[in-house]
């Protein structure tokens, strides 16, 4: 079972939530995985405290073009939808940045003077965490424009083993690195707080979870903070909310120095487990 | 004219709050500001500005594929083709996986399939109290959003040049990846806004990185400064060991979210809360950098 | 002899748009006699490749130099793989000071892609 963690908004806890989601799982057999798929700012690591044991260069492929066989007839800058490749004068140029590897160009070369070679955008690690969960992340280079690329092949890279609970920690936002972590869940975790920030971005991520087709539910961290339209708006949209946690200082204080929220409050715990377990027996669809 | 953007690495310091605060206190100082909201996946500086729309556009994205069933030879090419796994075994293409490299489209041996441009989103020029705004939003689970995000910011410019606005003021995203590289291109000075947690601390460095790449001068102000004082110093450490500047630290104030949930910027909300007299010390601090130079 | 140069309106007495991929304006002016006509960049709102859209106009129209505030790594990649000249305007202000400069061989001429890396 996949259980990705998303919000919208940035800050409102996802990464304290899985984080501590994981770890009240980590005495179920087999023992959970965990996915860190905010690959431009993953923090996970800082509270899970992974040993990497492997390692693998990720990236795209990018065409090169042989230029002895280039007639610099401009089809592949035709069909780049990107501007990635162009011919300027008697030169084909590539940018790789902007390249989203395709293979078009490659494709319809008519003299196959491109070839495709590796671009390297950013790192894949992976090794066992606290509580014997298995870890693994993406990490996208500085400079790099695109994480997708990254999140895909992080979750190739690491195959589930039968029976593991997977828990996948979403980017902040509602373009494309969140759908691409979070597309295949079997449920999604949405957590916000009770602001108006954080309503607005609950309502563009609950639609994520309506286009992909994942049921959804809502866990409201520093409840108390704002005031009561995000309950309000859960309950016209029949979304359950599944956790309050309330605000505490204290809480943000330990969260602020490395500890998850089931360090600081273990009965929160028991509550984690509950929810995986009504999100297992689909009792939260309604 | 210069610009100002505002990012973070982490999302929820407080980048919005700053900018907003920011928008307040320009105007209280008569320095005219064009504001823009370039958080285009989750834009909430208008849940602030109570901006009046003026003027609104369909944003088109890219496009997708789509495979016309009675030219289909069922040959299977485009599911070959294709590297983003956006085709089905029945030759439907899914408009959220496609990517819109119209490989398909070439290699097609039916001219089956075509392009179609996909509104992703909608822009808007609007008036706020403190000056002409300009955000989007990007309708979720789009791409493209670093191209919205550069449309945003290039009105935003091309008013205030327009215009003789001395100052842009760019509320960024959060992360490093293409929509903050939309949102950085340009800028003269970016304010990075970190919180002292372990978290926010990682997240600056790679912040840092970023503006450092992109070669965009930076300032570092640390939001919510009294919940970890160790956290803190980590950060005041960091940035003496790399020649930044902290322009200034803001407690943790509740009147933040109070002035928030009262759709107004904290400044504007309590001129005396402790946030806001924080704030104002920052601001008087990035303005004479703008300024002068230093 | 052609040269190109970003403008922010589309005319003589026009401030220059310091910046070559999303500049407002393409100005193609021959500087001995003057005669001039402009274009809306086409790039302008492009995100990512405005640099090199706006390379590929240039060689298109057959420009000799360009004059504009900075020139990005993209940009400065695909007109020196062209050959056409790049200089920048330095203190210049508007379209006519910069044709003058040019003229009196006062620009500098760009060499290597000018800091700040552009989307």
């Amino acid at each position: 079972m996949k259980i990705a963690v998303a919000s919208g908004k940035g800050g409102t806890g996802k990464t304290t939530i899985a984080t501590s989601l994981v770890l009240s799982l980590a005495n179920v057999t087999p023992a959970p995985l965990f996915l860190d798929c905010d690959v431009e700012a993953p923090n996970a690591h800082l509270f899970l405290r992974p040993t990497f044991e492997r390692r693998q260069e990720v990236g795209i492929l990018i065409p090169r073009v042989d230029e002895s066989k280039c007639t610099y007839c401009g089809k592949c800058a035709q069909v780049c939808q990107y501007h990635a490749i162009a011919v300027l004068g008697k030169k084909t140029l590539v940018f790789a940045q902007l390249c989203h590897g395709c293979g078009s160009c490659t494709l319809v070369c008519p003299e196959r003077a491109i070839s495709e070679v590796p671009d390297v955008m950013g790192v894949l690690e992976a090794g066992p965490a606290r509580a014997g969960i298995t870890f693994a992340r993406g990490l996208l280079n500085i400079g790099e424009p695109m994480a997708v690329p990254v999140i895909r092949q992080l979750k190739k890279w690491i195959a589930p083993e039968p029976n593991q609970i997977v828990i996948l920690d979403a980017p902040p936002g509602t373009s494309c690195p969140v759908v691409e972590s979070v597309r295949g869940a079997d449920f999604l975790l949405l957590v916000t707080e009770p602001t108006p920030f954080g309503l607005h971005d609950l309502r563009l991520a609950a639609q994520i979870a309506r286009e992909l087709k994942i049921p959804a539910g809502v866990v409201v961290n520093r409840d108390g903070i704002g005031d009561a339209r995000v309950d309000a708006f859960c309950a016209a949209e029949r979304l359950p909310i599944l956790l309050r946690v309330p605000f505490d200082r204290a809480l943000a204080e330990g969260i602020a120095r490395g500890q998850t929220l089931v360090d600081i409050r273990p009965e929160y715990g028991a509550r984690f487990r509950q929810i995986v377990a009504q999100i297992a027996h689909r009792e939260v669809v309604r | 004219m210069k610009q100002l953007v505002i990012l973070s690495g982490k999302g929820g310091t407080g980048k919005t709050s700053v900018a907003a605060a920011f928008a307040h206190l320009a105007d209280a100082d008569s320095l005219r500001a064009v504001l823009a909201d370039a958080d285009v996946d989750a834009a909430n500086l208008e849940l602030v500005l109570s901006p009046r729309v003026i003027e609104e556009h369909d944003f088109v994205g890219g496009s997708v594929a789509v495979i016309d069933p009675d030219l289909c030879n069922n040959c299977d090419t485009c599911i070959q083709v294709c590297r983003f796994d956006a085709i089905s075994l029945s030759h439907h293409v899914d408009p959220i996986a496609c990517d819109g490299c119209a490989a398909c489209v070439y290699q097609c041996p039916t001219n089956a399939i075509r392009m179609e441009p996909q509104i992703a989103g909608r822009w808007f020029r609007s008036e706020t109290r403190y000056g002409p705004l300009f955000h989007a939003a990007l309708r979720p689970a789009q791409e493209n959003s670093g191209k919205l995000v550069t449309l945003v910011k290039q009105q935003a410019r091309l008013r205030a040049l327009d215009e003789n606005y001395p100052l842009v003021i760019v509320d960024g995203p959060p992360g490093i990846g293409c929509p903050v590289i939309s949102a950085v291109s340009g800028a003269d000075l970016a304010l990075i806004v970190t919180e002292p947690t372990v978290a926010g601390i990682h997240d600056l460095e790679r912040a840092l990185q970023t503006t450092a790449h992109f070669r965009v001068p930076s300032f570092v102000c640390i939001n919510k400064a009294d919940v970890y004082p160790d956290g803190a110093a980590q950060i005041e450490a960091h940035c003496r060991e790399h020649a930044i500047e902290i322009v200034g630290q803001i407690p943790f104030d509740p009147m933040v979210t109070e002035a928030m949930v009262n759709g107004a910027p904290v400044t504007a909300y309590r001129a005396d809360a402790p946030a806001s007299r924080a704030l104002r010390a920052v601001w008087e601090r990035v303005r004479a950098r703008l300024e002068n130079g230093q | 002899m052609k040269i190109l140069i970003t403008t922010v309106a589309p005319n003589l007495e026009s401030e220059v748009d310091p910046r070559f991929g999303r500049g407002a304006y393409f100005l193609i002016v021959d500087p001995a006699t003057l005669e001039w006509h402009a274009h809306p960049n086409p790039g302008v709102n492009a995100s990512g490749g405005a640099g090199i859209q706006a390379a590929q106009f240039v060689v298109e129209q057959k420009v000799d130099a360009v004059i504009s505030g900075d020139f990005g790594p993209n940009a400065f990649d695909a007109l020196n793989a062209a050959n056409i000249a790049m200089y920048l305007f330095g203190a210049t202000r508007t379209v006519r000071e910069a044709i003058e400069r040019f003229q009196a061989g006062t620009l500098e001429r760009v060499g290597a892609a000018t800091p700040q890396r552009h989307v």
